[in-house]
């Protein structure tokens, strides 16, 4: 899509087709496209994420077939898919854990690329893209997760839905127009249905984005700094084809553990209770991936402020490219910044830890320390106080702030020289201001 | 295009090109498309509020004495709970004691039930918070506790801790008899 293209097509077909619709060339390009040659695995993840998007289609489209989107049938449909539909067991279960791996891959990706930089420009729009991509892969699974008509299917439905009546004014015609009715019940049932077969293709649709994005600047990589010559790159094929083929194999490893011995362990046993609206499970908790934003959301006291604070902390990865005030893209560099990277990974983890636990339970068992404001201190409803209070700071005060206060290590001439010479020798004048580097 | 430009006159308008004609087709044109366009969009935004059928099934009616005193009957109403309370002397009691202590949405206990009709607390059962159903007698008020963020009401259905906003909905409901209620 960038540079020149050094396909020749051979025969007389292929030059008839070039001339018309040079597909072959479109292809040729992408696997020969010019790629950082010190990619590690953590590159691998965009592959991953790939055929996880191909999976879950795949085995959408087989359960759309057996499934009957309707109150009454439901959560009986599912159940016949699971006893009598051949095959229907796994296919089923590779959907509701292949949504879970999709996820596990997305945050890994996502890290990544707060790590090495890959945000900053000139890939600001790749990175706003891949935000699109995990908004509508978190409005995918959760309307996923309501088709199969379970206790924690409906009132989950009932809590995320009712997230929107906490906007003043248009709040409850908000919510009646998303349920289309007085409550979730089977228009809401259906409308998911549809929208959940929707998105999956738009996801598809916007990862072309994405990758179109990618391949105008090419891949960030572990130095963060910028490819200079040829010497810096290899061909896509075959050298990231076979790298991201071994970590697909890895990856897929772990998916069959769960698939086929441990299949229920990433979901919550009251869904296999049927929905019923008159009872709400006595700890109504979302799937594992939405634990964060849901310790958020619990951790202020007040509706519509939590509620925008849940959602602020998405809008937060859409604006960091210009939050970020460093020049230094590669966290490698950036020693100081490495350190509050890792205490956030840790917010993110500890938020995730809250969100599953009841507001009330003690962080220590067996100690009652004091009661501040309207809590314990000793209370998850603290403990993801103090991480919200760090997510947010990271995205807003520190990151901001330690661009311009720190002093990064020196980065190497371009990515071939560390792989030349080890960088404790690279030259002493390498070191500089961050301000100076570009 | 350019050659055959040249050689004309280097201004357009000059030539009887008038150019407040032009731009208003532009205008009128853009603003038909637009028009369209959102004429067409309601249709397709407003399928999704609730159907005829949907709002054609409003009322409901419940027979009280299928209620013990003490206790409560959970019915559906619109796709939702509906709590039937019959209270005790003491649980109306401490609500109407605690009508001037101080609450996030304040009301009178009398202003939650028909007059003369202590007894009978009536409410949409969906907690104001994310619409969970709060359970019977929890709470630290003995009212209803919500399991999932935990929102504690009184015996008047009132907030008094915990993430909601507001007290439970009274719906709209009249007796037709003693021991008969149409709601909605």
């Amino acid at each position: 899509m960038s540079g020149h293209s050094s396909y020749e097509p051979k025969t007389g077909i292929e030059r008839w087709l070039d001339t018309r619709l040079p597909i072959v060339r479109f292809g040729a390009d992408l696997l020969d496209f010019p790629t950082p040659k010190n990619l590690n695995y953590w590159w691998t993840f965009g592959g991953i994420l790939a055929m996880c998007l191909g999976i879950q289609i795949v085995t959408g489209i087989v359960l759309a077939m057996h499934y009957v989107p309707h109150v009454d049938y439901a959560f009986n449909s599912v159940e016949r898919i699971m006893r009598d539909v051949n095959f229907g067991w796994l296919v089923r279960y590779m959907h509701a854990n292949g949504a879970s791996m999709f996820f596990i891959a997305v945050y890994i990706h996502m890290f990544r690329g707060l790590y090495y930089g890959s945000y900053k420009a000139p890939r600001e729009i790749l990175w706003i893209l891949g935000c699109v991509i995990y908004l509508l892969m978190m409005a995918t699974a959760f309307m996923g997760y309501v088709l199969p008509w379970g206790q924690m299917s409906f009132h989950g439905a009932v809590v995320i839905t009712n997230l929107f009546g906490a906007l003043p004014i248009v709040g409850e015609s908000i919510t009646t127009w998303l349920w289309g009715g007085f409550a979730v019940d089977n228009a809401t049932l259906n409308r998911f249905f549809s929208l959940h077969f929707l998105l999956p293709f738009m996801i598809a649709g916007v990862v072309i984005l994405h990758i179109w994005a990618l391949h105008v600047p090419g891949n960030n990589n572990p130095t963060g700094v910028n490819v200079k010559s040829k010497e810096d790159t290899v061909p896509f094929h075959p050298y990231y084809t076979v790298k991201d083929g071994f970590a697909i194999s890895l990856f897929l490893l772990m998916f069959a553990t769960f698939v086929f011995f441990q299949p229920n362990a990433l979901g919550d046993a009251v869904n296999y209770v049927p929905a019923n609206p008159l009872v709400t499970p006595a700890h109504i908790v979302p799937e594992w991936y939405f634990l964060p934003f849901y310790a958020i959301l619990r951790a202020v006291p007040d509706k519509l402020m939590g509620v925008l604070l849940m959602f602020g902390a998405i809008a937060m990865l859409f604006v960091l490219p210009w939050l970020d005030t460093s020049k230094v893209r590669s966290m490698r560099y950036r020693p100081t910044a490495k350190l509050y990277f890792g205490l956030f990974v840790l917010a993110c983890l500890i938020l995730g830890y809250c969100g599953g636990r009841l507001p009330d339970d003690p962080v220590i068992p067996g100690i009652s320390t004091f009661q501040l404001l309207d809590a314990d201190l000793n209370s998850m409803v603290w403990l993801s106080r103090v991480a919200t209070a760090y997510y947010f700071g990271y995205f807003v005060v520190i990151l901001p702030i330690l661009g311009l206060t720190e002093t990064p290590l020196p980065q190497p001439e371009s990515i071939s020289a560390p792989v030349l010479s080890h960088p404790a020798n690279a030259p002493a004048g390498a070191a500089a201001s961050p301000e100076k580097r570009g | 295009m350019a050659d055959t430009v040249a050689g004309a006159s280097p201004d357009p308008h000059a030539a009887g090109d008038d150019p407040s004609r032009r731009d208003f087709i532009h205008i009128a044109a853009t603003t038909a498309a637009i028009g369209a366009v959102a004429g067409l969009a309601w249709p397709f935004i407003d399928q999704m509020n609730p159907a005829g059928d949907t709002l054609a099934l409003a009322s409901v009616e419940f027979d009280l004495t299928k209620v013990e005193q003490g206790q409560q009957v959970v019915l559906k109403w619109r796709g939702k709970p509906l709590f039937v309370r019959s209270r005790t002397g003491a649980e109306i009691a401490k609500a109407v004691k605690d009508d001037t202590a101080s609450m996030r949405d304040p009301a009178r206990d009398e202003d939650r039930h028909k007059p003369g009709k202590a007894e009978w607390l009536i409410l949409v059962g969906t907690c104001t918070h994310l619409g969970c159903v709060p359970t019977f007698g929890g709470g630290d008020y003995g009212g209803w506790f919500c399991p999932c963020h935990g929102s504690h009401y009184d015996t008047s259905g009132r907030i008094r801790k915990g993430p909601a906003p507001t007290n439970l909905a009274v719906p709209e409901y009249a007796f037709l008899s003693d021991t008969k209620v149409k709601i909605g």
